[in-house]
């Protein structure tokens, strides 16, 4: 792991830096051994901060679904979407949308690989947001 | 026997007065104003008390200040129920923000500092586009990590809901029952926003809002206030001949996203809410009569009764199958309409389940009245279920 990884700090910021860069990264604590994903400051089980990054293993299983009518207006050219959480196979959950799958064919336990955005603008943040607010680059899960 | 360090059965506080404004869409009234309709009719449901003389503390729930770009709502509200200059606190918890309302009148008067106080909460919603209210509800989960990556409230429900049907076999008609029968209770009602039954034709072929959720499985967008008068409880007969006692109380929180979560199909911090405060009540699920649970999405309540152990893990689409839970069942759920029929202005919910269980158990209940209900619980969650609240109730 390059000087410049360990210098990030484990926020969320990071994370989504991370994922622009086409990176799946979590902390691990050097302490507990938990992976924290998202990587928080401090490990959540034994509160150290002796923590390192770590690369998820991208494959997991489909915990739930959900395909989204009503969306917000963001997502409405999007709509509908399938929507899911995953559990990596090495550790970690996120959700995200599922794509490259019709939602009628989707399964509890199927297994899930983790993909990036294709485009280099992210769609926008919800209109009430500061114009400040980060557009942040997204992941999304694909049929492995 | 102690829970925590609260005599086992003990009154915490006593109810001795409610009051609710009615529930709906009203157009160019504000938050405060419908908070002065639940006020009045907690005054003038207790003769004896002298608002201005009597209450030492106001303590509201409300959730978001971007539904009138109005904050600081603990004074504006005293003010408006004539008890400027007391103290308020306001208290946010999402979806459960008047239910911790609720603990912290009680952790007022049993702290000895107020022997009576105004607890209660309001939103003001429906003046809103619903994709405002989308939003700003959104709040309460996890918005880097669920809203940005194109969740929604309903979104999340369902998750929990399409777990639930592939772990237990729950069923999308289980859960438009739950609809069916609380807007049965909601016509019988009032003060709720919707006074209509519903058939499970209805419910069933209802648009898709997020699958397996559909149009009918989902509370409504609703403005209300509600309040309650609490009292330390020695003193509580100075002001009713029947009061009601808060015999237990317990409050949990659980991860902000429900990503996070190993067990996608019950929430934890609803259940560790019941546990405790069936341990500080000494009661047991069996004895609940009447309860109101918070049924945000019809998953929710079928969600609630395995939590609350009104049936065995898993059960809940049976229970509502079967029956049990109308107002001549085992335990009569939501018989004001619940969330789903009652509305669900979300700052005022939690009290506004306080409010029914005030009216089961004093006998003002109308057409849905359980006959001799003894025992009342309320079961607020916040947000996808990262607060749980539920309080136990018994007749003074």
């Amino acid at each position: 792991m390059n000087r410049m990884l360990e210098a990030r700090p484990f926020t969320i910021e990071s994370f989504y830096k991370f994922v622009g860069e086409g990176k799946l990264m979590a902390a691990k604590c050097n302490s507990c051994g938990a992976v924290i994903l998202p990587p928080r400051p401090a490990c959540s089980k034994c509160m150290s901060t002796n923590l390192q990054w770590t690369s998820v293993n991208p494959m997991g299983k489909l915990l739930t679904y959900t395909v989204i009518h009503v969306s917000p207006k963001e997502f409405e050219s999007k709509a509908p979407y399938a929507l899911g959480i995953v559990r990596f196979d090495n550790g970690g959950q996120l959700l995200g949308m599922v794509r490259d799958i019709e939602p009628a064919k989707l399964q509890v336990g199927m297994t899930v690989t983790i993909d990036f955005e294709r485009t280099s603008t992210p769609t926008a943040a919800p209109a009430q947001t500061p114009p400040q607010w980060p557009t942040w680059p997204r992941y999304f899960f694909k049929p492995a | 026997m102690e829970a925590g360090k609260v005599m086992v059965g003990k009154p915490l506080v006593s109810i001795v007065s409610a009051g609710m404004s009615k529930f709906g869409r009203f157009d160019g009234v504000y938050a405060r104003e419908l908070f002065v309709e639940a006020a009045k009719d907690a005054y003038e449901r207790c003769p004896n008390l002298d608002p201005r003389r009597d209450i030492k503390a106001l303590i509201v729930g409300q959730m978001s200040e971007s539904f009138e770009h109005q904050g600081h709502t603990g004074p504006t509200v005293a003010d408006w129920v004539g008890l400027t200059p007391i103290p308020t606190i306001r208290t946010e918890a999402a979806c459960s923000s008047s239910a911790v309302a609720i603990r912290v009148g009680i952790f007022a008067v049993m702290s000895g500092l107020y022997d009576v106080v105004m607890v209660g909460g309001v939103e003001k919603m429906t003046h809103r586009k619903t994709s405002d209210v989308t939003e700003y509800l959104a709040m309460a989960c996890d918005y880097p990590f669920e809203q940005w990556q194109g969740a929604t409230f309903p979104g999340l429900f369902a998750m929990v809901g399409r777990a639930h049907m592939h772990k237990y076999g729950t069923t999308e008609k289980q859960m438009a029952l739950v609809a069916v029968k609380n807007h049965r209770h909601g016509a019988m009602n009032p003060k709720a926003h919707m006074q209509k039954e519903i058939c499970l034709e209805d419910a069933l072929s209802s648009r898709v809002v997020a699958y397996p959720l559909k149009l009918y499985d989902c509370s409504l967008i609703t403005d209300g206030a509600c309040c309650l008068v609490f009292t330390k409880p020695e003193i509580a007969r100075k002001y009713t001949d029947t009061p009601v006692n808060i015999i237990g109380s317990g409050q949990a929180s659980d991860t902000i996203g429900l990503y996070e979560r190993e067990n996608l199909t019950n929430l934890d911090a609803g259940r560790l809410a019941g546990e405790e405060a069936y341990r500080m009540a000494g009661v047991e699920p069996k004895d609940i009569d009447v309860a109101e649970v918070h049924d945000c999405f019809t998953i929710a309540e079928i969600v609630a009764y395995e939590d609350l152990g009104f049936c065995e893990r898993g059960k809940g689409g049976c229970l509502i199958e079967d029956g049990q839970t109308g107002i001549d069942g085992k335990v009569a759920v939501n018989t004001s309409g619940g969330l789903k029929a009652k509305g669900h202005p979300v700052g005022a919910t939690g009290a506004a389940q306080a409010y029914e269980i005030y009216l089961q158990l004093t006998e003002q209940a109308g057409k849905r009245q359980v006959k001799g209900a003894e025992i009342g619980l309320t079961h607020n969650i916040g947000g996808l279920g990262a607060t749980g609240v539920v309080n136990i109730c018994k007749r003074g």
